[in-house]
């Protein structure tokens, strides 16, 4: 009783979180906050905030559509305007729902944008995606910020000071002129603090999985608790406090040896422990997880959580390094590493996290996670003899998720996972 | 068989040798000479000529590759040049070649970069990133530290040093070449009849995998025939191709839309060759400089930059109506974000200012054409009609 009365505080608090941003931003227009529209990965979030500025995420709209179920509407919808089936569904989901009078999750419409702000890390696709915002809110300022590849595994000075010139040049000068304020140096270095102290929490959190069994799963309650960080409140006092709540309450989960909660229930019996690499579906999610509920796996890392930031290497904002560190923090995301250095973090996590195997979901949207997955796959299972799985599906596009395609996959992966356990044992 | 068709045939059979016997036997003839592959769309081939260098164009194995092993390394929604570059790549197509370069266009080429490291293929596999931030302080400084890092790489191969003379001297060949290369199509803009789009493109395709020396011999032979009233007109309409950047159409899909009425009078088969328009700066002190000041104020548009202040959908519609074409063609390779992406705009510009177009994707090793001629004839056929009421 006691262990769901904390569960519900955390989550309340995410709840109470998310719905205040959705209010200030219906009540933008009054409050004369003004609004960036800006991706996930790579976000200057702190940045934003420093000026007072609200942040809009396409992507996270696009993902709140797919779980409400109107992703279809705004697919086939951006597909009359004139897009290709082929291309990234975000994009189309996002468009669709512009074209649909732009209403957010919780029925008001999301106010336009006063900024776009196109600091995008590790996909070109975004780069097109705000091709098209421009065309569709035509006269709003745009600032981009360039984030160059990590190609050789590294992130040299010059590629840190490449960004930092760009932030001074272009992006701060907009945003003084957009929010009317000029850029404070010390109230952003209060909010980098904040965004430490939140960091050094996910890494925390997400380490829980360590426990046998996994008190949490990383990839599908992962990614409500990447919620607040990937969608403005990392850097806010706020998100620290909560990911304290969250992470006490896993504690104790902790204590009592208790497996993770699932829409289905607790999970009683961990038979499997997974590393997933690529985003989830988000039109069937529940149905989704609950493939992996039945069959008692747990995901004790996943590589999604890591789009809008990779801090377990060590990775902080750093107070006393403002704009390089900002710098870093974008070309530090995952999809910004090249494939060697996530085959290692892969490869990494399932040692650490005592995985069973490796199970790729690849995303027919999006060439930034999938181009070179099946590779990945098979190096790690030369690599570490790990059994690995492969299954398919989309984000946001329901026509691309079929659950006996899916089910049958993963029923043969278990079943390569149960035998090897038997051959162990 | 006409000069000028022996030419062609020359070009095609260059444009096709995917074992590169010709860029192969020129690194035989002279020690501590290198090559170096890389992919669509640009990269600056004057760094890689001056340093011994012969940067060669790898556009995939197209509709002349059996794919086998390929198709394992890549889902079923991922466009096609990719597989057939790793198939080639672990079929020894490459064995010569010293480095490769993949310059920044999307995703998918970005990750490729990563799967030749991971696979050792190559002395260095080096993924390019070019700036989107066009000031010469910013971008520029950037971009030049790009090149630095590829010259670096080839003088630990080769031990060549750069030279502000020899640098200067490949920028005065690919100039030539580019303008060679915009005369062509200049007397194609008016006499499109007297070089076929397919010969065209077999000869600008050549230069992608010899020396700028002999190309520039070839296309100045091609001029001297060219520049004489040679065929017939037909009665055909205008066109610009564009959205084939990267992933190359099968050549037959090119004489299909010339069968189906077409003249050619632009396109972006080869935009890589004519990405700097104009002259690069071959007297400065700092050539380096001068080639990414000509990246950075010379570019054509491409779906692989971003066009903040400088919208693509007006540099296309300029290109058109500066070709005097009757109509554009937007012809992208299935699952490529970056061309597809951008067909909404272009169509919303070319309804704007009353430009005809047709939309269809390919692949690489499509076979049939059947559908593309009806569609390419009815546009053709609409247009003439149009005109004739008009
Ligand atoms: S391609 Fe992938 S990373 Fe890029 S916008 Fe689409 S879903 Fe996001
Ligand atoms: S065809 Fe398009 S998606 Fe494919 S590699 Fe080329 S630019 Fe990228």
């Amino acid at each position: 009783m006691s262990e769901n009365v904390k569960k519900e505080k955390s989550m309340i608090l995410q709840k109470e979180m998310i719905g205040g941003l959705f209010k200030d931003l219906g009540n933008a227009k009054e409050s004369g906050k003004k609004v960036v529209y800006t991706f996930v990965p790579g976000n200057l979030s702190e940045l934003i905030r420093s000026f007072d500025m609200l942040m809009v995420y396409p992507e996270i709209n696009a993902l709140q559509s797919g779980m409400r179920k109107k992703s279809d509407e705004y697919i086939k919808e951006a597909e009359k305007w004139g897009h290709s089936e082929d291309v990234c569904t975000y994009v189309k989901c996002d468009i669709g729902m512009m074209l649909n009078g732009n209403i957010g999750p919780t029925g008001e419409k999301i106010p336009d944008p006063d900024l776009l702000l196109l600091s995008y890390t590790g996909c070109f696709t975004f780069l097109k995606w705000f091709e098209n915002l421009e065309k569709l809110y035509p006269g709003v300022p745009v600032a981009l910020l360039h984030t160059p590849y990590q190609e050789n595994g590294e992130i040299t000075p010059e590629m840190t000071d490449y960004m930092v010139k760009q932030l001074k040049n272009d992006v701060i000068p907009k945003m003084e002129q957009v929010s009317g304020q000029k850029f404070d140096p010390e109230k952003l270095k209060t909010i980098l603090q904040h965004s430490a102290d939140t960091e050094d929490m996910i890494v925390k959190i997400f380490d829980t999985t360590k426990n046998k069994p996994s008190p949490i799963d990383a990839y599908f309650a992962g990614v409500y608790y990447i919620g607040p960080i990937n969608i403005g409140f990392r850097g806010t006092a706020e998100a620290t406090g909560y990911y304290k709540e969250l992470y006490s309450e896993i504690q104790e989960r902790v204590k009592l040896g208790l497996g993770p909660v699932t829409p289905e229930g607790e999970m009683k019996e961990e038979k499997f422990r997974l590393v997933v690499e690529g985003p989830p579906n988000w039109t069937s999610f529940r149905e989704f997880w609950k493939l992996f509920y039945d069959m008692g796996a747990v995901i004790v890392s996943s590589s999604y959580t890591r789009v809008g930031g990779v801090y377990k290497n060590g990775f902080r904002h750093d107070p006393n390094r403002l704009l390089e560190s900002l710098s870093e923090y974008c070309m530090g995301c995952y999809t910004n590493m090249n494939l060697k250095q996530r085959v290692d973090m892969l490869a990494q996590e399932i040692v650490d996290y005592k995985a069973d195997g490796f199970l790729v979901n690849s995303i027919k949207s999006c060439n930034s996670f999938s181009a070179g997955q099946l590779l990945m796959m098979r190096t790690l299972e030369d690599r570490l003899g790990i059994p690995v799985g492969f299954i398919e599906s989309d984000l946001v596009d329901p026509r691309y998720f079929s659950y006996s395609n899916i089910k049958n996959r993963l029923e043969s992966f278990f079943q390569m996972l149960d035998q090897r356990k038997l051959i162990s044992v | 068989m006409s000069k000028l068709k022996e030419l062609a045939n020359k070009c095609e059979k260059l444009s096709y040798d995917l074992n590169f016997k010709a860029a192969r036997k020129w690194k035989m003839e002279k020690e501590g000479r290198v090559i170096v592959g890389y992919m669509p769309i640009y990269f600056p081939r004057e760094i890689i000529h001056a340093v011994e260098g012969l940067p060669v164009g790898i556009l995939g194995g197209g509709d002349r590759k059996q794919i086998i092993v390929g198709d394992a390394y890549y889902q079923s929604y991922i466009c096609h040049i990719p597989r057939g570059i790793i198939e080639m790549a672990l079929s020894g197509h490459f064995a010569d070649f010293d480095g490769f370069i993949f310059p920044s266009i999307c995703d998918v080429i970005r990750n490729l970069s990563g799967m030749f490291q991971m696979s050792g293929i190559g002395k260095f596999a080096k993924y390019m990133d070019f700036p989107q931030d066009f000031s010469s302080e910013i971008g520029g400084k950037f971009y030049i530290q790009e090149m630095n890092s590829v010259l670096s790489k080839i003088k630990k191969i080769n031990g060549v040093e750069l030279t502000t003379t020899n640098l200067n001297n490949s920028i005065g060949l690919y100039n030539k070449n580019r303008k060679l290369i915009e005369e062509i199509y200049d007397i194609r803009q008016h006499s499109p009849w007297r070089l076929s789009a397919v010969d065209t493109y077999h000869i600008l395709r050549a230069g992608m995998v010899i020396p700028v020396e002999d190309h520039n011999i070839i296309l100045e032979e091609v001029l001297e025939e060219i520049r004489q009233d040679i065929g017939e007109p037909m009665d055909k309409i205008k066109v610009v191709i564009t959205g084939a950047f990267c992933e190359q159409p099968p050549v037959s899909l090119i004489r299909t839309i010339e069968m189906a009425g077409c003249y050619i009078v632009d396109d972006d088969l080869m935009l890589g060759s004519r990405w700097i328009q104009g002259n690069i700066d071959n007297t400065s002190d700092n050539p380096v400089r001068a080639i990414s000041e000509a990246y950075l104020n010379k570019s054509t548009f491409s779906s692989s930059v971003y066009d903040v202040g400088n919208p693509k959908s007006e540099r296309l519609i300029s290109l058109a109506k500066m070709r005097k074409a009757d109509g554009i063609i937007f012809a992208a390779p299935s699952f490529c974000d970056p061309a597809l992406l951008d067909n909404p705009i272009y169509n919303k510009a070319c309804d704007d200012q009353k430009i005809r177009y047709i939309n269809f994707q390919y692949h690489e090793n499509i076979g049939q054409f059947k559908v593309i001629k009806e569609q390419v004839g009815a546009f053709s056929d609409s247009i003439k009609l149009w005109e004739t009421d008009a």
